[in-house]
């Protein structure tokens, strides 16, 4: 297999916004990538002439499923008010926010334009829970593994029950991914879930009382993440609180030929490797604790980032379930295999840990608008890496960042290095 | 002795199901390097050959991995699964080395920390449905 190439020429980020995430019955996917070009508009720090941009690369998973919409791309180009210019829609399941985000990349890499708008978007509560858990299995292989009767979190569980037998991880463990995650989103006014876990506990408490119904017994967050009634299980081992939702959301990026960067800003978020990989379904690979895609998109990248693993200062990850970030922790190669969920348990992923892993509250509690979250992870290192990412910012420089987009069970994976240097 | 005049099914996800719904769980083999691949592929992902062929698997298996499954898809809740009685999926790794995605039957779901990763299984077909509508899926029990 050929190894990775160079880019031709510099990126840059300049610009980053998003829409909340959440669940908007009066908002389509139209109207929260207007929002989230919005608010990316106004992170550019010397203006942005809408003029410039040349191009559009849109992530979205399917449009057509959760809005009865296909050819998205034009009309979100066109809800912006910048048609003629070429808009492509990326699909690669839940991959496809950093597949588009690549595309950008390469398009300005290549020389063939200077200035890139990447966005992704995902409306998905239209639909009731059924519907869009079946939207979301036609990420799997359709004649090959859904007939056995998994759903999304059942082959993560199903990754897990492996990972628990070879390394001896309880389900327990996971919860602490889930802990670190909502104390996160809580301090992201973005976040679907913007509340720690223990607010949520003490949330359903006080409306059990208000209701006048028998007050739950939880003393602990522990308690509630052990009961059934608090966190139901899902797929075993995974439970509620396990598990990504289901959320609306855009998020909008501006990239830009490195050295046109000072036109924009003068803290622009470099992005200096990128690394893309397919893979077959669940079934068909030798181990199910790891990701091969994700072991070899990182590879790519910090081989064409020059930089390893140790480098990097925080990570945005794809924790579309809890077992996820464990596998991804270690695919990156910040811990060994099997290290994952005990460096978790240790608070190494923690915002004042030895690698920040989803400041933002990752997909579990910023939410997952399949399509946006690819870009979404893009805009947070964009924060962190310049200081504004508020109560929830990381000590210290934040010069080197990445941020890992899964598709499916891992059959695709993509990873983005960035960098800042002034 | 006549010669029998052999159809080649296509390595297609039909002839796949054609042959479940025939009660055989087959493989296809590469007749170049020898990679064993259910479900079928026309091309082999190892070696590039394109000269595959059927072979019939022993549909002997062990457990590789599993899930009990609480909230399934509207055709396990035809099939009568919810949240009262919960299924168990999985996939196998069948004695000549290809893994598969299927069914768990004869295992207790409700009791998952006692499902051992390993545990020996065979192949079962449970069908589902009558007439045109029937299907048949495939499964490993213990």
């Amino acid at each position: 297999m050929p190894t990775s190439k160079s880019l031709a020429r510099g990126v840059a980020m300049v610009g980053a916004g998003m829409s909340r995430f959440g669940a908007f019955a009066e908002k389509n996917t139209r109207d929260l990538f207007v929002e989230a070009y919005k608010e990316m508009k106004k992170t550019v720090d010397k203006g942005l002439d809408p003029a410039v941009i040349e191009a559009l690369y849109i992530g979205n998973f399917s449009s057509d499923q959760f809005e009865h919409q296909a050819h998205i791309a034009p009309l979100l180009t066109d809800a912006i008010g910048l048609t003629p210019r070429p808009a492509t829609r990326v699909e690669d399941a839940c991959a496809s926010g950093g597949v588009a985000l690549r595309q950008g990349v390469m398009m300005i890499a290549s020389g063939m334009a200077d200035v890139v708008l990447v966005g992704g978007a995902e409306k998905m509560t239209a639909l009731n829970t059924a519907a869009v858990t079946e939207a979301l299995a036609t990420a799997a292989d359709m004649p090959f593994e859904i007939p056995a009767g998994f759903t999304f979190p059942g082959f993560y569980a199903a990754m897990a029950s492996a990972y628990m037998h070879q390394y001896g991880m309880k389900s327990e463990h996971l919860m602490n991914v889930a802990i670190k995650n909502h104390d996160n989103a809580a301090l992201n006014p973005n976040a679907q879930f913007g509340v720690t876990i223990q607010k949520w506990m003490e949330g359903r408490v006080a409306a059990a009382v208000k209701k006048g119904k028998p007050a739950p017994t939880w003393s602990t967050i522990w308690d509630f993440l052990h009961d059934e009634s608090g966190n139901p299980t899902v797929a075993w081992p995974l439970r509620l609180f396990d598990c990504s939702p289901v959320t609306d959301g855009a998020a909008a990026i501006l990239l830009v030929a490195e050295e046109r960067a000072h036109e924009f800003t003068d803290h622009p978020i470099h992005i200096i490797g990128s690394g893309q990989a397919s893979d077959s379904a669940l079934h068909d690979r030798p181990e199910l604790t790891t990701i091969p895609a994700a072991k070899i998109a990182s590879s790519r990248a910090y081989e064409m980032a020059g930089v390893t693993a140790k480098d990097i200062r925080i990570a945005e990850v794809h924790d579309c379930f809890t077992i996820a970030e464990v596998i991804a922790s270690e695919d990156l190669g910040f811990f060994a295999p099997g290290e994952g969920f005990k460096a978790a348990e240790d608070g190494m992923t923690a915002r004042n840990g030895a690698k920040p892993i989803n400041t933002s509250g990752g997909l579990k509690a910023k939410g997952h608008p399949v399509g946006a979250s690819g870009v979404a992870q893009a805009i947070e290192v964009w924060k962190q890496m310049r200081g504004q990412a508020e109560a929830r910012q990381v000590e210290g420089d934040v010069s080197l960042a990445l941020t890992h987009n899964v598709g499916a069970t891992g059959s695709t994976c993509v990873v983005h290095v960035y960098e800042r240097r002034n | 002795m006549s010669e029998e005049t052999k159809v080649v099914r296509p390595f297609s996800a039909a002839a796949f199901d054609q042959y479940i719904s025939e009660h055989r769980l087959m493989a296809a083999r590469c007749t170049k390097c020898g990679g064993m691949y259910v479900p079928p592929r026309a091309i082999c992902p190892k070696c590039h050959s394109e000269e595959l062929e059927w072979v019939e698997t022993s549909g002997k298996g062990e457990l590789a991995a599993f899930t009990v499954i609480w909230s399934g898809p509207t055709f396990m809740i035809e099939q009568g699964f919810d949240r009262k009685n919960p299924y168990i999926s999985g996939i196998v790794e069948l004695e000549e080395g290809a893994r598969i995605s299927a069914r768990i039957t004869g295992i207790d779901p409700t009791k998952p920390t006692e499902i051992k990763i390993g545990t020996p299984l065979t192949v079962d077909f449970v069908e589902f449905g009558e007439g045109e509508k029937k299907k048949t899926y495939l499964a490993f029990k213990a």
